[in-house]
């Protein structure tokens, strides 16, 4: 549970343009012909220049959702779609469009970290002069100046996922996906690499997310598709995700005065339950469950009758963590 | 990324541009193997590469006959042997070993993977740079003979188009042994997929001897036909010396058919590992 004042400011239909960017219909997934279905009919589209999250507990079918939008899982049915083209029938030109950040670090080891970006660049065309500079460029932007002709294996967790990043980057690709980039970082290299997620967005790159971080998730993505057992159990913005769950909402208020202040509220339209606790030197917190939309406005008014000055007044939303343990319940994976 | 952009505009047709990217993503992954070899590890290439050869060169060839227990003309007969053995098992290392280590511990080859390029070639051009390490491996014992044995190199009656031939095609096959051997071994087992795959290899490939001395020994002569390596080494033999060895025609055969067997069944494995 958590209280939140702000205003949502994600978009609610996420980005627009010209047909999705990525389009997953009825995607099947079975890895052994008797075994079961991994992903079991998971239908979604992500919008071009969206931000789009895939939630799930492990083993929930996001990892070889991502497989098969990055043509490295072929699908058992359906069909995914990246920019018009059909992963099945040309994985060469979706892989043109896309860069991917895994979770554990792929960089090439005998390599230098410019030369890691360096030859990325080079494999999809670009010349020796270009490469090299857009490489130095990047390094700087992503903080590894001066550390550009180490090896990478010297490399921190958080220097390596960087310059994955920026290794991804080289190629200007159209869909950015990334897979838990932040499970193994520091708050600092957490930070950074939200604002450059949020910088690419502006840009207009499309980005698909994968996180258990459900704060991040919550903070970043325009619209999250929560994936258990293979199946979308509930795709739609942070904000309407968060309002899955009625019980948990409400609107918190601190008043100051005397006197338990239970019974001043107890009669409020809309209002389901009330509690009440001192705040403070003189003051109280309230909180008033109910999904009334007009909550706020009766509890703000109730104070002034009642001649208790308001401090404070916020809304409550059941957190997104809420969310998702609802709808994928409590059970270890 | 100009330059893709420019050749994107004289290439008119999708299918033009999708193999004018290809092409240029594998001339790109030629030269990141070239590069990492000529710049990052040359000398683990060539200790990996030359040590074994140089010792079997020097105990065979030179310590042997040396206290008599082999005749002084084994070095003659012995070098085209290890040179056929230098150039396959360099290519088998070189592409097993990264296979089994970029596909699991260190996930490297995903960023080859992912480039432009299907997966196939991803595989014929892992091929063909650790062929051209066994080539150049191969290549490098003539002079380490002519340093090592006590009659030195003789290169008078060689058949230059022959070897060069057997040098080239005895590597790719090589490397479609090591990327069957690479792509179908667990990560946790390749250690002993090496020793049990390696030494059978090493010694009934007819390195040590002609394959007709072995007459006498006709089980073993028979059983040694199975070994692809037998067939480099045989065509070695015929390309630098006079010595008695199996029908060219045979050798070719014996070549090309390993060659199409492991070099299909290695690009086979190597995509099924590379996608599921």
């Amino acid at each position: 549970m958590s209280v939140e004042s702000n205003v949502d400011l994600g978009a609610e239909e996420g980005a627009a343009g010209a047909g999705p960017f990525v389009l997953v219909d009825e995607l099947r997934k079975r890895f052994v012909s008797d075994g079961p279905d991994v992903v079991d009919g998971i239908s979604f589209s992500v919008g071009r220049g969206e931000l789009f999250g895939l939630l799930g507990p492990n083993g929930a079918g996001k990892t070889t959702t991502i497989g098969v939008i990055t043509t490295r899982v072929h699908p058992s049915g359906g069909r995914v779609l990246v920019d018009g083209i059909d992963v099945s029938r040309d994985p060469v030109g979706v892989k043109r469009r896309i860069a991917v950040v895994p979770q554990q670090s792929n960089l090439d080891r005998t390599l230098t970290a410019v030369e890691n970006l360096s030859f990325h660049a080079a494999y999809f065309g670009s010349n020796r002069r270009d490469r090299r500079l857009r490489a130095r460029e990047m390094l700087a932007r992503f903080g590894l100046e001066g550390r550009e002709d180490e090896a990478v294996n010297n490399y921190s967790g958080g220097m390596a996922q960087r310059l994955m990043l920026a290794r991804a980057l080289m190629h200007r690709p159209q869909l950015l996906v990334l897979d838990e980039p932040t499970s193994a970082l520091d708050p600092q290299s957490r930070l950074f690499l939200w604002d450059t997620i949020r910088d690419l967005r502006r840009d207009g790159v499309t980005i698909l997310l994968t996180t258990h971080d459900m704060d991040e998730a919550d903070l970043l993505c325009d619209r999250i598709a929560i994936v258990d057992h293979g199946k979308v159990v509930a795709l739609d913005t942070p904000r309407r995700l968060r309002q899955l769950l009625p019980s948990d909402a409400g609107v918190e208020l601190v008043i100051d005065g005397d006197g338990d202040p239970t019974q001043l509220f107890s009669e409020i339209e809309g209002g389901r339950r009330v509690e009440a606790q001192p705040a403070g030197q003189d003051g109280w917190q309230v909180r008033i469950y109910g999904d009334d939309d007009r909550l706020t406005e009766h509890a703000a008014e109730m104070a002034r009758r009642a001649g208790r000055p308001l401090v404070e007044l916020r809304r409550i939303e059941g957190t997104l963590e809420d969310v998702f343990v609802h709808l994928t319940g409590r059970e270890l994976r | 990324m100009t330059t893709s952009v420019r050749s994107s505009r004289s290439v008119t047709t999708a299918g033009g541009v999708q193999r004018m990217s290809a092409w240029r993503a594998f001339l790109g992954l030629c030269q990141r193997d070239l590069w990492a070899t000529v710049r990052h590890e040359p000398l683990a290439f060539l200790s990996q590469a030359l040590l074994q050869p140089i010792f079997f060169l020097f105990v065979f060839g030179r310590v042997l006959p040396e206290i008599g227990a082999a005749g002084d003309a084994y070095g003659a007969q012995l070098l085209p042997g290890i040179i056929a053995l230098t150039v396959v098992l360099t290519a088998v290392q070189n592409t097993a070993l990264p296979l089994v280590i970029g596909f699991s511990f260190t996930k490297e080859l995903e960023d080859r993977l992912l480039a432009p390029l299907p997966v196939e070639a991803v595989a014929v051009q892992t091929m063909l740079m650790a062929a051209a390490r066994g080539a150049i491996g191969g290549l490098l014992i003539l002079p380490l003979g002519q340093l090592i044995l006590p009659g030195g190199v003789n290169l008078g009656e060689t058949v230059w188009l022959g070897f060069v031939l057997i040098l080239l095609l005895g590597a790719i096959t090589g490397a479609g042994m090591g990327m069957v051997l690479g792509t179908s071994v667990p990560p946790t087992r390749i250690s002993v997929a090496f020793a049990v795959v390696l030494t059978p290899l090493i010694f009934t490939g007819s390195t040590f001897y002609p394959w007709a001395a072995l007459g006498r020994l006709r089980w073993f002569q028979v059983l040694t036909l199975a070994n692809p390596l037998t067939y480099v080494s045989e065509g070695m033999r015929a390309a630098l010396t006079p010595i008695d060895h199996l029908p060219t025609v045979a050798i070719a055969l014996g070549i090309l058919a390993s060659l199409t067997v492991f070099g299909g069944l290695g690009v086979r494995g190597f995509a099924r590992r590379a996608t599921s």
